[in-house]
């Protein structure tokens, strides 16, 4: 398929921008162009065939089921939509003052005030612009606490074998050592070896609850009471809070700070590389710290200022505001009922789906999963050479999107499935057929899943060739 | 899967061929190249450093992930096979004869595994 820019005819046009209604003014030589901008010239017909070729050619939750683990994949109501396009919250600048811009900080303050009962924290920032940004400030935050007491020889962050892998880049983009505890046989963190490596060297330990096994620790209260003995904090990746949302709380689980992705949990859009949000949430002794905008309330009406201690800006302004927008629509149209609703739904979602396949499959840590469970393919592949990525290309053939595979690294052909609440019972049925049907499918017709996909917009792409010879810039002329 | 019986394997997937008595090649085992997957990049590490059994020396990167890997012997690394640089999917095509270092003064082969006994061991690795 061509880029637009190549479709681009000298003389097409189009009037999609108004009339000049103003006089117009000549400014001086030196501050004009000596040649014409080189400007996209396309009839509208054509551009609007050329976004429609680019929407056939992708994949949503409003074409099917998304079950990609971990990334909570879940329908974004219209009506989030509809107040993020409010005139009044759009069409303004972010150095406006304060008195002119009451509303937004109305709004953000009342998805602040949300987001703190939500998680049982103090205090909350919608600078970070996604999850692993907003991991980056949650870990700064506990290096300037640390910091701040003289405490300088803790260079240590733990991070369990099942956590996002996000959470150890995170800690050695902050500058600390990671170090890996190992989970125990039920999926939790093994608490024998986390002992064994807390010490006054160790700065926090990151915890992903429930974890990427769908399986929420059940020694949580003990483990944050541990690392706290030995000084240190503890952060929660709020990556999978879609399954505990107004139900548990990680401020009541001895969590410190944390991120949410409210791309994710508050179904804002996300999957295309953004914009998405990753507000971070955390206790009084963190909250000086905090970057991004302090909003307050006086007699005069709503501020704007900066808290006491901060690490300094980490993003723009107030964070992708139009998406938190979003989620303080969904929070609003749910309420407290249907926020616990949601967490129910996709426990009981995950579980059904889980129940269908595990006659078939083999699910390696299947006691107490909540959001999402882990399939493992590793029988298959020694008894068929059927391995998980040819099953996840051959769901695309039957028109899902795949899991997340070989995630996480604990489960050998590892697919992770997390069907979130607003699927259906009948489209949990469905892709569920799919699955147990590509299994019986593995030892008749092997050959058809090795070719798989046949039905996609592209066939298997060379992943070798891929990773080794990237083209990273665009080239003109040659076909996507 | 192939294990020749010449070989010498550790728990952590690598063979060990002793070339002399105190020269062996080591490399990665047909099962450890058939759970990577396809593999896309290998690090070696440089001639004349000195590893000791159960020392992380290098890493291999599949389409999957990146998997440490591990040294059976103690020793000192007397030449690199630079070739894999430029072609890992050598290993997954022939694991046995694409060996990622030779080790000089090498000790502390004794707690090597025989081919029949690592046949044993990765049944119990699944």
């Amino acid at each position: 398929m061509k880029t637009i820019f190549e479709k681009s005819v000298q003389g097409k046009y189009q009037d999609i921008i108004p009339k000049c209604t103003l006089p117009e003014v000549t400014f001086p030589q030196e501050l004009t162009r000596s040649a014409a901008l080189e400007l996209l010239e396309i009839s509208e017909t054509e551009m609007s065939r050329h976004y429609n070729q680019l929407a056939q050619r992708a994949y949503g939750v409003s074409d099917g089921m998304y079950p990609l683990g971990s990334c909570t994949m879940k329908y974004n109501p219209a009506v989030n939509e509809e107040v993020a396009a409010l005139k009044g919250l759009t069409d303004i600048h972010p150095q406006q003052p304060a008195s002119t811009v009451q509303g937004w900080l109305r709004i953000l303050k009342i998805g602040e005030d949300y987001l703190k009962e939500v998680t049982g924290m103090d205090a909350v920032t919608f600078q970070p612009a996604a999850g692993a940004h907003g991991e980056y400030a949650g870990i700064r935050l506990i290096r300037e606490y640390h910091m701040k007491n003289g405490d300088d020889k803790r260079t240590k962050v733990i991070v369990p074998d099942s956590a996002h892998g996000t959470n150890p880049a995170t800690a050695a983009m902050c500058g600390y050592e990671v170090v890996s505890v190992p989970s125990d046989s039920e999926g939790g963190v093994d608490v024998e070896e986390l002992s064994k490596v807390l010490g006054n060297d160790v700065a926090a330990l990151m915890l992903t609850n429930p974890n990427t096994l769908g399986i929420s620790d059940k020694n949580i209260l003990e483990i944050t009471e541990m690392v706290h003995e030995a000084g240190g904090l503890c952060y929660y990746d709020g990556a999978n809070l879609n399954a505990i949302l107004g139900i548990a709380r990680p401020g009541d689980m001895g969590f410190d700070v944390m991120h949410m992705n409210l791309h994710k949990t508050f179904s804002t859009p996300h999957g295309g590389g953004g914009p998405g949000s990753g507000a971070v949430a955390c206790k009084n002794i963190l909250k000086g710290f905090l970057p991004g905008i302090k909003i307050e309330e006086d007699e005069e009406g709503m501020t704007m200022g900066l808290y006491e201690e901060t690490m300094g800006p980490i993003g723009l302004y107030y964070g992708n505001v139009a998406v938190a927008a979003r989620a303080i629509a969904y929070m609003l149209t749910l309420g407290k009922e249907g926020m616990v609703a949601v967490a129910k739904n996709a426990v009981l979602n995950a579980n059904y789906m889980k129940t269908l396949l595990e006659k078939d499959y083999h699910i390696p840590y299947n006691e107490g999963c909540m959001h999402e469970f882990v399939i493992s393919a590793e029988d298959l592949k020694k008894e068929t050479g059927i391995t998980a990525m040819d099953i996840a290309k051959s769901m695309i053939d039957n028109g899902v999107h795949p899991p997340t595979v070989y995630f996480p690294l604990i489960v050998h052909e590892a697919l992770m499935f997390e069907p979130t609440e607003t699927e259906t019972k009948e489209s949990l049925d469905r892709v569920s057929q799919i699955l147990l049907d590509i299994r019986k499918e593995a030892y008749t017709d092997p050959q058809k899943l090795h070719e798989a996909p046949r039905k996609g917009q592209i066939r298997r792409p060379d992943e070798v060739g891929a990773a080794r010879n990237p083209i990273l810039v665009f080239e003109d002329g040659k076909d996507l | 899967m192939n294990f020749p019986n010449e070989l010498k394997y550790s728990k952590s997937h690598e063979w060990v061929k002793m070339v002399d008595d105190d020269t062996a090649l080591v490399g990665l085992t047909d099962y450890a190249q058939d759970a990577l997957g396809d593999l896309v990049f290998v690090n070696l590490p440089e001639e004349g450093d000195s590893f000791e059994a159960d020392e992380v020396f290098g890493d291999v990167e599949s389409v999957k992930a990146v998997s440490d890997i591990i040294m059976p012997v103690n020793g000192t690394v007397a030449e690199v096979n630079e070739e894999l640089l430029d072609s890992p999917e050598a290993i997954n095509s022939d694991p046995y004869g694409s060996w990622l270092v030779k080790m000089e003064g090498v000790t502390g082969t004794g707690e090597l595994l025989s081919a029949g006994e690592y046949e044993e061991f990765i049944k119990t690795c699944d």
